[in-house]
C-alpha cells in the first residue's frame, strides 16, 4: 500500500509542472502586451513602461522569468493582485473558505441522495422509480446552471419567500470566525438567528451546485449497480440467505462503488467549475465570484495565481481519490 | 420422509421473446445422507432448477411444482424471509465459478463468519474458532493466515474449497454442488470431488452433484438422474445404469465416455440440445436419438416404469435393445 502511494505521489511531480507552465504561460500568450492591457485605456508614458516591465519581471528573458516564477511559487509567492495591490495568495485564502463551504455540502448533498438513488433504481430497474429517476438526471445534468438557478430563486426566494436571494449571511450578523465557514463561526458565535440565517443562504446554492453531481453520481452508480447484481459473488450472498439490504447495500454496492468514486473526485473539477457560476448567481463571497470579479478588472496576476491554486485543488483531490480507490479495492491495495 | 421432495416442478422464464420452459415437469427426491448426481448436457435445466429450489431465480422466473418440501416445510408458499432462514443453513449451494464466487472486497475469513453471524448464535472468538475449524475441514492449509485473505490471492482450487467451507458452516442437511470442478483443472478436480464425498460420509449430510460428466459420476455417487432439455429422462442407482441404461440419451452419454469407447473414434451425441426456439414435437430427444421413429416425433413420451429407469421415452432400452416396439407399430 505504502509503495502504491508512493508510486501516486510521483506522477504528481510532472503533473504540477505541466500546472505550473500553463498558468505561466497564461499571462503570456494573451492577445497583447501585458502591461498595455494592465494601464488599459488611458496607455502609460515610455518611463513608467519600464518601471512596470522590471517591476514584474517581463524584461527579462523568458526561461528567467519562469525560474523566477517558480520559485515565487516554492516561496508562496503567487504575485500581487493588480488592483488591490495584496498577495494573491491571501486574497485566495480569505476566500476559499467560501468556496470550500459550498462545495463540501454540494458535494455531500449529491454522495448523500446520488448513491442511495442509483442503488435503488438499480434493484428496481425498469419500474417506475428507476424510470423516474433516470428521466430526472438526464434533466438534471442537461439543465443550464444559471436557468436552474434562477427558477429556484423565482420560486423559493422571490415568491415563496422562504431562503434569501444572495450573500452568504443576512445583514444584521456579523459573523467574523475562526474556521471561517459561516455555519460553524455562527455556530459557535452564539448569535442567536445566526446560525439559522447562514444554513438558510446555503440551501439554494447547495442544491444548484449538486445538481450536476448528483446526476452524474446516480447515473453511474445505477450503472454500476446493475452490472454487479449480475455477478456470481451477489448470488453467493443471496445463497448464504441474507438479507436484501445486506446483499445490495454491502456485498454489491461495495463493489459498485469503485468506478463511483472514481467519478465522484473527477466531478470536483466540475463542481469548481459550477461554483464559478453559482457563486456568480447568488453573490457568494467565494474564489469562483472572485475569479470572474478579477477577470472583468483585467486582474490577470490575480487569475494566473487562483487558476494555479485551483488546478492543484483538483489534483490533490484526484490523487485523494487514486488512493481511496486503492483502500476500497484490494486488488490494487495487496499487490 | 424424504429430505428434499419436488413433484412435477415447472421453471418458466418470460423473456423479450416470449415465454421459455427452462424446467419442465422435474421430480427430485433426495433421503438425509443421500449422494446423487444430476447429470445432462449444457442448458439441460440442472442449475436453474437448483436455484429454483434455493428460491435464488430472477424475477423474470415463474415457478410452478406439485409438491416442494424441504425437510418437512412447504417451500412454496414460504416468504421471501422464511426462505432465507432455510437456505445458507440447512441447505445451501456451492458454484460453478469459485474465482467469481468469492466476494472480491472482503476477506475469505469474513465472508465465512457472515454465515455464521446469520444463522447461530456465536460470538466473535467462536465464529472464528468455527472459521478455522472449517478451512481445517477442507483441508486449506494456514488457515488462520488464509483467513485473512482476499479472494483475488487464492487459487481456484482454494476457492472451490474456501466456497466449500462457507456452505458447510452451519452444518446445512443438504449440499447442491453445482458443477463444482468444471472450471478447475483435472488434478484438482479430483481432489475437490474426494473432499466433498468424505464431507458427506463424515457429516452425513445429503449431497446434490451436478455435472454434465458421467465419468465423474461413476466413482462418486450412488444414485443419478439423468436431465435432458429441462425434463428428467431416466433414474437409476449408478451401478444399474451403467450396466443397463435405458433411455437412449443416457446410452449415448456413456458410449461418448473415452474409457468406453469401443471404436478408435469416439462416438459423439449430433446436435444439441433445444432451446427456447427449437423445441421439436413429440420426445424432445427425438431429433438427436438414433432409434427414433415417426411415432416419437409425433408423440410425447411418458414415463416408464421403476424397473426401467423411470425412462422417459416409448421403446426404453434394454441391453442397447429398443422394448417395446412391436405393440406401437
Ligand atoms: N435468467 C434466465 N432467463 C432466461 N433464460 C434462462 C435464465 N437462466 C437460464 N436460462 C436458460 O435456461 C436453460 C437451462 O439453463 P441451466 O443453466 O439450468 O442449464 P445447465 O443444465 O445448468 O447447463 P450448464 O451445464 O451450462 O450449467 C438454458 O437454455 C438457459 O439459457
Ligand atoms: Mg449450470
Amino acid at each position: 500500500m505504502l509503495r502504491f502511494v508512493l508510486s501516486r505521489l510521483l506522477t504528481f511531480v510532472p503533473t504540477f509542472f505541466g500546472v505550473t507552465l500553463v498558468s505561466f504561460a497564461f499571462i503570456r500568450l494573451l492577445p497583447g502586451d501585458p502591461i498595455q492591457l494592465l494601464a488599459g485605456e488611458r496607455g502609460v508614458s515610455e518611463a513608467r513602461y519600464n518601471e512596470l516591465a522590471e517591476q514584474f519581471g517581463f524584461d527579462a528573458p523568458i526561461w528567467k522569468q519562469y525560474i523566477d516564477y517558480l520559485i515565487g511559487i516554492f516561496q508562496g509567492d503567487l504575485g500581487t493582485s493588480f488592483v488591490t495591490k495584496r498577495p494573491v495568495l491571501d486574497e485566495f485564502m480569505a476566500l476559499f473558505p467560501a468556496t470550500l463551504e459550498l462545495s463540501i455540502c454540494a458535494i455531500t448533498l449529491a454522495i448523500l441522495i446520488g448513491i442511495p438513488a442509483g442503488v435503488i433504481a438499480a434493484v428496481n430497474r425498469g419500474k417506475f422509480f428507476d424510470q423516474a429517476l433516470m428521466t430526472t438526471a438526464l434533466v438534471g445534468y442537461s439543465m443550464p446552471i444559471f436557468w436552474w438557478a434562477l427558477l429556484l430563486i423565482i420560486v423559493f426566494s422571490s415568491g415563496l419567500g422562504w431562503t434569501p436571494v444572495s450573500g452568504r449571511m443576512s445583514l444584521m450578523y456579523f459573523i467574523d470566525g475562526p474556521t471561517g465557514f459561516m455555519t460553524i463561526d455562527a455556530l459557535l458565535s452564539g448569535e442567536e438567528g445566526a446560525f439559522k440565517s447562514a444554513v438558510s443562504h446555503l440551501i439554494l446554492p447547495t442544491i444548484v451546485l449538486a445538481t450536476i453531481p448528483l446526476a452524474i453520481i446516480a447515473r453511474q452508480t445505477r450503472s454500476a449497480m446493475l452490472e454487479v447484481l449480475g455477478e456470481d459473488y451477489v448470488r453467493t450472498a443471496r445463497a448464504k440467505g441474507l438479507a436484501p439490504l445486506r446483499v445490495n447495500g454491502m456485498h454489491a454496492l461495495r463493489n459498485a462503488l469503485i468506478p463511483v468514486v472514481t467519478v465522484i473526485g473527477l466531478s470536483v473539477g466540475t463542481l469548481l467549475a459550477g461554483a464559478i457560476l453559482t457563486e456568480t448567481i447568488f453573490s457568494w463571497p467565494g474564489i469562483g465570484k472572485w475569479m470572474v470579479d478579477s477577470i472583468f478588472r483585467r486582474d490577470y496576476q490575480a487569475v494566473q495565481g487562483g487558476l494555479l491554486i485551483i488546478a492543484v485543488i483538483v489534483m490533490i483531490v484526484n490523487l485523494t481519490v487514486d488512493i481511496l480507490y486503492g483502500l476500497i479495492n484490494p486488488k490494487i491495495r495487496n499487490r | 420422509m424424504p429430505l428434499l421432495e419436488i413433484r412435477n416442478l415447472s421453471v418458466e422464464f418470460s423473456t423479450t421473446s416470449g415465454k421459455f420452459r427452462a424446467v419442465d415437469g422435474i421430480d427430485v427426491t433426495v433421503e438425509p445422507n443421500d449422494l446423487m448426481a444430476i447429470v445432462g448436457e449444457s442448458g439441460s435445466g440442472k442449475s436453474v432448477s437448483m436455484l429454483a429450489v434455493m428460491g435464488l431465480l430472477p424475477w423474470t422466473a415463474t415457478i410452478t411444482a406439485d409438491v416442494m418440501a424441504f425437510n418437512g416445510h412447504d417451500l412454496r408458499d414460504m416468504t421471501a424471509k422464511q426462505r432465507r432462514r432455510i437456505i445458507g443453513r440447512d441447505m445451501s449451494m456451492i458454484f460453478q465459478e469459485p474465482m467469481s464466487s468469492l466476494n472480491p472486497c472482503f476477506t475469505v475469513g469474513f465472508q465465512i463468519k457472515e454465515s455464521l453471524k446469520k444463522h447461530t448464535d456465536l460470538d466473535r472468538k467462536g465464529r472464528q474458532n468455527r472459521a478455522i475449524e472449517l478451512m481445517q475441514l477442507v483441508g486449506i492449509p494456514a488457515p488462520e493466515k488464509r483467513l485473512n485473505a482476499f479472494p483475488h490471492q487464492l487459487s481456484g482450487g482454494m476457492s472451490q474449497r474456501a466456497m466449500i467451507a462457507m456452505a458447510l458452516a452451519c452444518e446445512p442437511k443438504l449440499l447442491i454442488a453445482d458443477e463444482p470442478t468444471t472450471a478447475l483443472d483435472v488434478t484438482i478436480q479430483a481432489q475437490i470431488l474426494e473432499l466433498l464425498t468424505s464431507l458427506q460420509e463424515e457429516t452425513g449430510m445429503a449431497l446434490i452433484l451436478i455435472t454434465h460428466d458421467m465419468g465423474v459420476v461413476a466413482e462418486t455417487v450412488r444414485r443419478v438422474q439423468v436431465q435432458y432439455a429441462g425434463q428428467k429422462v431416466e433414474e437409476q442407482e449408478v451401478g444399474a445404469l451403467f450396466d443397463d441404461p435405458h433411455h437412449p440419451y443416457t446410452a449415448a452419454l456413456l458410449a461418448a465416455l473415452p474409457e468406453r469407447a469401443t471404436e478408435r473414434r469416439l462416438p459423439t451425441i449430433p446436435g444439441v440440445v433445444p432451446g427456447q426456439f427449437d423445441r421439436p414435437q413429440g420426445c424432445l430427444f427425438s431429433p438427436r436419438c438414433r432409434f427414433a421413429n415417426a411415432h416419437c416425433k409425433a408423440v410425447e413420451p411418458v414415463q416408464a416404469s421403476p424397473e426401467m429407469g423411470l425412462a422417459l421415452c416409448h421403446y426404453p432400452l434394454s441391453h442397447g435393445e429398443p422394448t417395446n416396439r412391436e405393440k406401437a407399430s
